[in-house]
C-alpha cells in the first residue's frame, strides 16, 4: 500500500508550488526548468509543481498564473531524471478532471488537500488518483485547528480512501513543538504500517525546521521544504537547512547538501520577488493561526483600503477563516475601513 | 369571489431539505402540499403527518397510486433517485422541480430565467452556490459584457451533507456551467469552501466578474442592487455585505477590469438553522419556482 522509501526520511520540495504564493503565481517555464534540474541533481526525490492553491487555482480569488500549470508540470517532467513530480489538488477548487490533465502532463504524485476537519471531501479524488496509478498524499491543512485525536480520525478517512501518506500540514505555521509532536504521534498510531505520515511546515514562528527534527525523531517519513524557504507567509522550512541539519543528525535523506545550497543561492535567489521573512505580518499569521497564503492578499487589501495588515490578519484568525477564503480578506478590509470611519 | 383552488404538490425526500421546503410551501397561497414521500419510515415523515400532510414510506409507487395525483413534485432525494423517478413523473404528467444534481431539465434560477422555463416538464435548481451567485453574474452581464465570472461560496461545514461532500466536483462543475449558461458569462469558474468554525458561519458568497475597460460602474452597481432586491423577494436573508468593488483594467487580467460583489445569505430559520443559507436558498428558490409554475397553471386553467 505505502510506497517504498529508501532513506530514513524522504524530502518533498515545494519551492515550485508553495513558493508560487510568494511569487504571486508568476513562475516561468525557464525558472521551473532551472529549479527542477538543480533539485533533481541534488537528490530531491519529489518535486511539487502547481499553482499555489493547487490545480485549477489560477483565478481572480487566488491570482492568475503567468504560465499554465500544465505547461510547468510538463517542463518539470522533462527535466527530472530521478525525481517524481507532484501536484497539489484542493477539492472545491480543483477537480478530478484537472487531475487527469495533470497526470497526462506528467505528474506522478498527487497531494490532495482539505481543511483538517473536512477529509470526507477527498475520497473521490484519491480514488481517481489510484486508478490513474498515481502515488497519493493527503494534506490535512491548518492542523492546529483540531485536536491530535480528531486529526488522526481525519487521517483515517483519507487512508481508507487510498491515501498513502497523510500529512500534518501546518498551513499557518502555528504549531508549537509539543503541538506538532502530539499530532505526529496521533497519526502514526492511527495509520500504523498502512501508510506513512508526513509534515509540512511554515516558518511564521520560526519552528518549521525544529518541528521537522521532531518529526524525524518520532518516525515521520515524509517532510516538506522549499529552497530559500520560498513559500506562503514567512515561507516553508528551507530544504537546504533541513538537509544540513539532518546530515548533522545522521538522518539519511539522500540529499547532497552542497548542491542544495548552490541551488538555493544560484538558482532560486536571483528570481525571488521577495525573500520570505519573519516580519510583523507573517509572525502575526503564526501567532493568530492564519492561513499563510493570505499574506500577499492581506497586504494588497491593506494598501488599497488603507487599513493595517496585522489588523486584517488578526480578524481572519478571529473569524476562523480557512484556506481558500481569500475573498473574505477584501470583505474584512472593507469592514475595518467602515469601523475606522465610524470611529 | 373565492380564492383560486391551490395546486396540489408532493415532496419526495423527507430529509432536512424536504422538511424545510414543506415549511416554506405551507405559507404558499398557490400550492398545497398533499403528500410527503420517503423510502423508509423517518422523522421527516412524522413531521409531515404532524402538519396534516399524508406521508408514506412506500416511495413513488405509493405516490402514483393515489386517487388524486399532484401536479408538481419537488424532488429532494439524490441524483440517482431522481433519474429513476423522473420518467414516471413525466408519464403521469407531473411537473418536476429537481433539487438534486441530476440535471435532466433546464437549469433555473427564479430571479434570472424562470419565464423561459415556465412550461418545462422538469427543471433543475442548479446548486446552492449557483442560486446565490448567478443572479449577480446575470445582473452584471445585462449591462456589460462578462468574458469571465468566478464565484466563491463559503458554507458552514455543518450545512454540507454527505452527498455534497462525496461529490464536491459536481458542485464546482455544475455551478461553473450555470454561471455561463444562466448567468451569461462567456467562461465561468466556481469554488466552494467548507468552514467548520463554531458557532457556524452564515453562508457567504463572492462574485467576481471581468469588465471591459469601457464598462459603466454606475450601471453595473445599479443592476446589482436591483437584482439583490429581486432575490430578496423570495430569500429575505439575501444581502450585500458591501457596495460592489471595482478594480481598474489591469494587464494581469488581459486588460480587463473587475467587479467584486460580496454577499451574505442568512437562512429564514424555517426548519434549517439560520446559518444554513446555502440550503435555505435552495428550498426558497424551489418554492418560488413552484409558485410561479402554479400561478401559470391556474391562470391557464382560468
Amino acid at each position: 500500500m505505502r510506497p517504498t522509501i529508501t532513506h530514513d526520511v524522504r524530502i518533498t520540495d515545494t519551492t515550485l508550488r508553495d513558493g508560487s504564493h510568494a511569487q504571486a503565481h508568476q513562475f516561468t517555464i525557464e525558472q521551473v526548468r532551472d529549479t527542477v534540474r538543480a533539485l533533481d541533481r541534488a537528490g530531491v526525490e519529489v518535486i511539487e509543481v502547481t499553482h499555489g492553491d493547487g490545480l485549477g487555482g489560477s483565478s481572480f480569488n487566488y491570482g492568475f498564473s503567468h504560465t499554465s500549470e500544465l505547461e510547468l508540470i510538463a517542463a518539470a517532467r522533462e527535466e527530472a531524471t530521478q525525481a517524481r513530480i507532484a501536484v497539489l489538488l484542493v477539492p472545491g477548487i480543483g477537480t478530478v478532471e484537472d487531475l487527469r490533465r495533470a497526470r497526462d502532463a506528467g505528474a506522478d504524485v498527487v497531494r490532495v488537500a482539505t481543511h483538517c476537519t473536512e477529509a470526507d471531501v477527498s475520497p473521490q479524488h484519491f480514488g481517481v488518483a489510484r486508478d490513474l496509478g498515481m502515488e497519493t498524499v493527503g494534506f490535512l491543512m491548518m492542523a492546529h485547528r483540531t485536536s491530535p485525536e480528531d486529526l488522526a480520525k481525519q487521517a483515517r478517512i483519507m487512508v481508507d480512501a487510498g491515501c498513502q501518506c497523510p500529512y500534518v500540514t501546518d498551513s499557518a505555521g502555528a504549531l508549537l513543538m509539543h503541538d506538532a509532536r502530539a499530532r505526529f504521534e496521533a497519526l502514526l498510531a492511527e495509520v500504523g504500517d498502512e501508510a506513512w505520515v508526513g509534515y509540512h511546515g511554515h516558518q511564521n514562528l520560526s519552528l518549521g525546521v525544529a518541528n521537522s527534527v521532531i518529526a524525524a525523531e518520532v518516525g515521520v517519513k515524509e517532510i516538506d521544504g522549499s529552497l530559500c524557504a520560498l513559500g506562503a507567509g514567512s515561507g516553508n522550512s528551507p530544504t537546504e537547512v533541513i538537509a544540513a541539519v539532518f546530515d548533522r543528525m545522521g538522518i539519511s535523506t539522500g540529499l547532497d547538501v552542497t548542491a542544495l545550497l548552490d541551488a538555493a543561492e544560484d538558482v532560486v535567489r536571483p528570481y525571488l520577488h521577495r525573500w520570505p521573512k519573519m516580519d510583523r505580518n507573517a509572525i502575526t499569521q503564526g501567532w493568530a493561526g492564519v492561513y499563510s497564503s493570505f499574506l500577499l492578499h492581506a497586504e494588497h487589501a491593506g494598501e488599497r483600503y488603507k487599513v493595517p495588515v496585522p489588523d486584517i490578519l488578526r480578524r481572519c484568525g478571529e473569524l476562523g477563516l480557512v484556506g481558500g477564503q481569500e475573498d473574505m480578506i477584501i470583505d474584512i478590509a472593507l469592514e475595518l475601513a467602515r469601523e475606522r470611519e465610524q470611529g | 369571489m373565492s380564492a383560486p383552488a391551490k395546486v396540489p404538490a408532493a415532496i419526495v425526500g423527507p430529509g432536512n431539505i424536504g422538511t424545510d421546503l414543506l415549511a416554506k410551501l405551507a405559507r404558499s397561497p398557490r400550492i398545497e402540499v398533499t403528500a410527503m414521500v420517503g423510502v423508509v419510515e423517518s422523522e421527516g415523515l412524522d413531521r409531515a403527518r404532524a402538519m396534516g400532510v399524508a406521508a408514506s414510506p412506500d416511495g413513488v409507487d405509493w405516490l402514483l397510486a393515489q386517487p388524486t395525483l399532484p401536479r408538481i413534485v419537488f424532488e429532494a432525494t439524490s441524483a440517482k433517485a431522481h433519474a429513476a423517478n423522473a420518467p414516471r413523473y413525466a408519464e403521469a404528467g407531473i411537473r418536476a422541480v429537481d433539487l438534486t444534481p441530476a440535471h435532466l431539465g433546464p437549469m433555473v434560477c427564479p430571479a434570472v430565467n424562470m419565464p423561459d422555463h415556465l412550461d418545462a416538464p422538469n427543471v433543475n435548481m442548479i446548486t446552492c452556490g449557483g442560486q446565490a451567485t448567478i443572479p449577480i453574474v446575470a445582473a452584471v452581464s445585462r449591462v456589460a459584457s462578462v468574458a469571465y465570472a468566478e464565484i466563491v461560496a463559503s458554507a458552514a461545514s455543518r450545512s454540507a451533507g454527505p452527498g455534497t461532500r462525496a461529490n464536491i466536483d459536481e458542485f464546482t462543475q455544475t455551478t461553473a456551467r450555470a454561471v455561463e449558461e444562466v448567468g451569461g458569462a462567456e467562461r465561468g469558474k466556481a469554488i466552494i469552501i467548507l468552514n467548520p468554525v463554531e458557532p457556524p458561519m452564515i453562508m457567504r458568497d463572492t462574485v467576481f466578474c471581468s469588465l471591459p475597460p469601457d464598462a459603466d460602474p454606475d450601471a453595473v452597481a445599479a443592476s446589482v442592487h436591483a437584482m439583490v432586491e429581486r432575490v430578496q423577494q423570495y430569500v429575505p436573508g439575501y444581502a450585500l455585505r458591501a457596495e460592489p468593488q471595482f478594480d481598474p483594467p489591469d494587464e494581469k487580467w488581459g486588460g480587463n477590469g473587475r467587479v467584486a460583489v460580496f454577499l451574505e445569505v442568512k437562512g429564514n430559520g424555517d426548519f434549517l438553522p439560520e446559518y444554513a443559507g446555502n440550503l435555505d436558498i435552495m428550498t426558497a428558490a424551489a418554492a418560488q419556482v413552484g409558485e410561479l409554475g402554479a400561478t401559470e397553471m391556474t391562470e391557464v386553467a382560468a
